[in-house]
């Protein structure tokens, strides 16, 4: 391998220092991911400069290559759907490509969203491996229960078992990117209780009831 | 906008302005509207607001939730173009490599430039603004008093349409009547924190902003701006009914593409263009202004950036207009036998007295605010802020910075970003979208936004040896603020932590304990003001009170370089009265053969 194949060469190096050092406690602790997990996919794209077009709507992918793997993709997308259940005749938040814009943000050209993808990825490839170990199939493939049961040896409401800690910091990531995600959607807004973003004609300030609400009736 | 290449260009023009934004576009707006030919140089892209905003594009529209990015520093749909506190080709330095001395210079290469994205907030200096070292002994004096610019302030307001109230408060100018639009109503957290902070003696009351609240006067306004101006009346009567009102939705920091709120590129730009008078050539990079062998200015010369070629444009005028650093730049780059130290710093005071704002902010989460039945909080923007409201306990010596500050604060259930998550409890599934629901809209964010008083660390000058892509020069920035501005920032830490207290919310963070950690760099509030100060002395400034530099009658800089002081109200509306009024004296000079 040339030193330009090198995947890990080409990502800026404190970003590969962290992802490897990520890697290396999921793998010592998991104590069952081999070696392949360390090929990182190459950085690539461009940024999206000073003067975008930015009166259109913008897919993950258009602007740089999406860089989790099928198996990455499908546990993010039942993750996130575990995380945000859908509400009744809602859509849930891999139908809304929630887990694609975790997958753009993690393949950004951008440090700062590029430092998640050391973490999210070896936080997916565990998510695998811990359902393979447990229910001998991915992650994407259990019941809610048995998905539910992994969530919670990481989800950081109760203390996590040694083996487990180094994947609380995944899953809190993976958390804020997937409610980061599905609440800037036009459904996840209005389950929040946003409503606005559309034009009147006046404003008519406070409703009666939340005047009330605040003690200001 | 039907813009002109290079090859168009005219032989000569009464009167050449650098710079687009509030500057640049109020001076061409008065010129033109008057009869004199202008040609408007503009350092960035066209850009026309109308076809290029984003108006409802939701953040999962956008890459990466449109969050702020290193070119994109006000997030995705910001409307700078080519802009932000690094411009591409465009580099500026510091002398000092300490994060504290170090200048962050904003700039955006667009037709209208940063009026296109600015806050919109516009306040009046008050009459202790225009003569602080009267008040208290610190900085200067302006030669003129706020009666003089007052009149100036009405027509802007009238022009490009500011909603307001008049409150009658010390130091904060009621309007003339007729000059303000309705104020749009206060949110509910608004209104909570008005109710719980007045028992700290803070007043909360509408702010002024320029935006349409409701459509402008067109049958009444452009009499009374353009007395005696049947044509210019027509023009701007027109150009009003092409705005609409504000419909309550959407960011005004991406631009209006209903015109509701002002940018240059759509309240000063199109009346000027309607009356034949303006040429605009975008994409040229001002280097130099020429002179004649008198040493009156006598052109411009500029870079056009998309052949790279230097070329000379002649006029009998000129303006700079082109942001108080960057017309210090060009000052400074035009060098002559005659002004070997830059042009017009005979007196060594341009790059000097740079000032911005002093900024400091703290946010909290507030119980009451939980749950708060559902509706529509968009409005626009700020609609409430507190005045400083101390001038009696400062004067009395009962505070130990000199200069006030005002607050703006964000209430309220505003379209949801990406760090939506925040400080949720950990957790999923439905109790987590149930913990979002309840605290949703319930965060509060207040900013201080205060006076500097200029001093003789802050200042900018040629980097010896840094120059642009285009060989130009560059500016190298000094910097420091001053005891009164790290007391001011400190106090507003302690002031924000007291209201949030009194509303009964937690502070977010801890409020700093020294003034030098709650600040915010310099530069970094983007309000950056002197750096050729006028006065009624020509040996300590390098303006007349008609921003003509003493040196050189028969040129102006009309932007933010000439401030004397820089007040706790932000700039913009000061430069646009400021360069209408200099406009009106010079078409008074021209009509006398004076220039």
């Amino acid at each position: 391998m040339t030193p330009s194949e090198n995947p890990v060469r080409q990502m800026p190096r404190r970003i590969a220092l962290k992802w490897l050092a990520a890697a290396a406690a999921g793998m010592a602790l998991a104590g069952r991911l081999d070696l392949a997990m360390a090929q990182v996919p190459t950085k690539s794209g461009k940024p999206i400069g000073t003067d975008p077009v930015l009166n259109k709507d913008y897919k993950p992918g258009e602007l740089w290559p999406l860089l989790m793997s099928p198996a990455q993709r499908r546990a993010a997308a039942a993750l996130a759907d575990l995380i945000i259940p859908p509400e009744e005749g809602g859509l849930k938040p891999s139908q809304l490509a929630v887990h694609e814009f975790i997958d753009e943000w993690i393949s950004s050209p951008y440090d700062q969203t590029a430092k998640d993808r050391p973490v999210i990825l070896a936080g997916l490839d565990f998510l695998d491996a811990e359902a393979q170990q447990r229910h001998q199939a991915v992650f994407a493939e259990l019941n809610a229960a048995q998905q539910g049961g992994i969530a919670d040896a990481i989800c950081g409401a109760t203390p996590a078992t040694p083996a487990y800690r180094p994947q609380v910091r995944f899953f809190d990531r993976f958390r804020h990117l997937a409610a980061g995600g599905y609440y800037t959607t036009p459904q996840g807004m209005l389950e929040l209780g946003y409503v606005g973003n559309r034009p009147t004609a006046t404003f008519d300030g406070p409703t009666p009831e939340a005047l009330k609400h605040l003690g200001l009736a | 906008m039907p813009l002109i290449s290079e090859k168009e260009l005219k032989a000569s023009y009464d009167v050449i302005i650098v710079g687009s934004g509030a500057g640049g576009g109020q001076s061409a707006y008065t010129l033109t509207m008057n009869g004199v030919k202008v040609l408007l140089l503009e350092a960035g892209r066209n850009y026309d607001p109308l076809t290029e905003t984003a108006m409802f594009q939701t953040p999962s529209a956008a890459p990466l939730r449109g969050i702020s990015l290193e070119d994109k520093p006000f997030g995705f749909y910001d409307a700078t173009v080519d802009g932000g506190w690094q411009v591409p080709d465009e580099p500026y330095t510091n002398a000092s490599t300490e994060a504290e001395n170090k200048f962050w210079w904003w700039r955006a290469r667009m037709l209208g430039g940063r009026t296109n994205h600015w806050g919109r907030i516009s306040l009046r200096n008050g009459p202790y603004d225009f003569k602080p070292y009267s008040r208290d002994g610190l900085g200067v004096d302006w030669p003129m008093s706020y009666q003089d610019v007052a009149p100036y302030y009405d027509k802007v307001e009238m022009l490009i349409g500011v909603y307001g109230s008049n409150e009658g408060l010390e130091n904060t100018p009621d309007s003339s009547e007729g000059c303000l639009l309705p104020p749009p109503k206060a949110r509910a957290g608004e209104l909570y924190i008005k109710k719980h902070v007045a028992k700290l003696g803070i007043p909360v009351i509408p702010i002024h902003r320029a935006i349409l609240s409701v459509k402008q006067d067109a049958d009444n306004i452009p009499a009374k701006l353009h007395p005696g101006n049947p044509r210019a009346q027509g023009i701007l009567a027109e150009a009003m009914r092409q705005r609409a009102a504000c419909f309550w939705a959407t960011d005004c920091g991406r631009g209006c593409s209903i015109k509701a709120n002002y940018q240059s590129t759509t309240v000063h730009l199109p009346p000027a263009m309607a009356t034949g008078n303006l040429d605009i050539l975008p994409n040229a990079m001002a280097r130099a202004v020429t002179l004649d062998a008198q040493g009156k200015a006598n052109g411009v010369s500029f870079i056009d950036k998309v052949t790279g070629r230097e070329i000379t444009a002649k006029a009998r005028v000129v303006i700079l207009a082109a942001s108080s650093a960057e017309s210090a730049r060009i000052l400074l780059n035009s060098k002559s036998a005659k002004f070997p130290d830059g042009l017009a710093n005979s007196s060594g005071e341009v790059g000097k007295n740079i000032m911005d704002t002093v900024g400091a902010s703290l946010g909290g989460q507030v119980p009451a605010f939980e749950n708060l039945p559902v509706h529509n909080e968009d409005g626009a923007g700020d609609h409430v802020y507190v005045p400083w409201w101390l001038y009696k306990e400062q004067k009395a010596g009962k505070l130990d910075f000199a200069r006030g500050y005002h607050i703006e604060f964000a209430t309220g259930r505003r379209m949801p970003n990406v760090g939506v998550a925040g400080p949720a409890k950990p957790g999923y599934g439905k109790a987590f979208k149930e913990d979002l629901r309840r605290t949703y809209g319930s965060f509060i964010g207040f900013s201080g936004r205060g006076e500097m008083i200029p001093n003789k660390d802050s200042f900018c000058d040629l980097d010896p040896s840094v120059k642009d892509k285009w060989g130009i020069p560059v500016l190298r920035f000094h910097w420091k603020f001053s005891e009164h501005e790290l007391k001011q920032a400190l106090h507003m830490h302690q002031t924000f932590a007291r209201m949030i207290e009194a509303i009964g919310g937690k502070v977010g963070g801890k409020p700093a304990t020294d003034g030098a950690k709650a600040i915010k760099p310099g530069g970094f509030i983007i309000h950056e003001v002197g750096g050729a100060i006028m006065g009624a002395d020509r040996k300590r400034s390098v303006t007349n009170q008609w921003n003509q530099c003493w040196d050189v009658p028969n040129l102006l800089i009309n932007d933010g370089a000439p401030f004397c002081s820089n007040a706790d109200k932000n700039p913009t509306l000061t430069i646009m009265a400021l360069a209408w009024r200099a406009c009106d004296h010079l078409i008074e000079e021209m009509r006398q053969g004076n220039l």
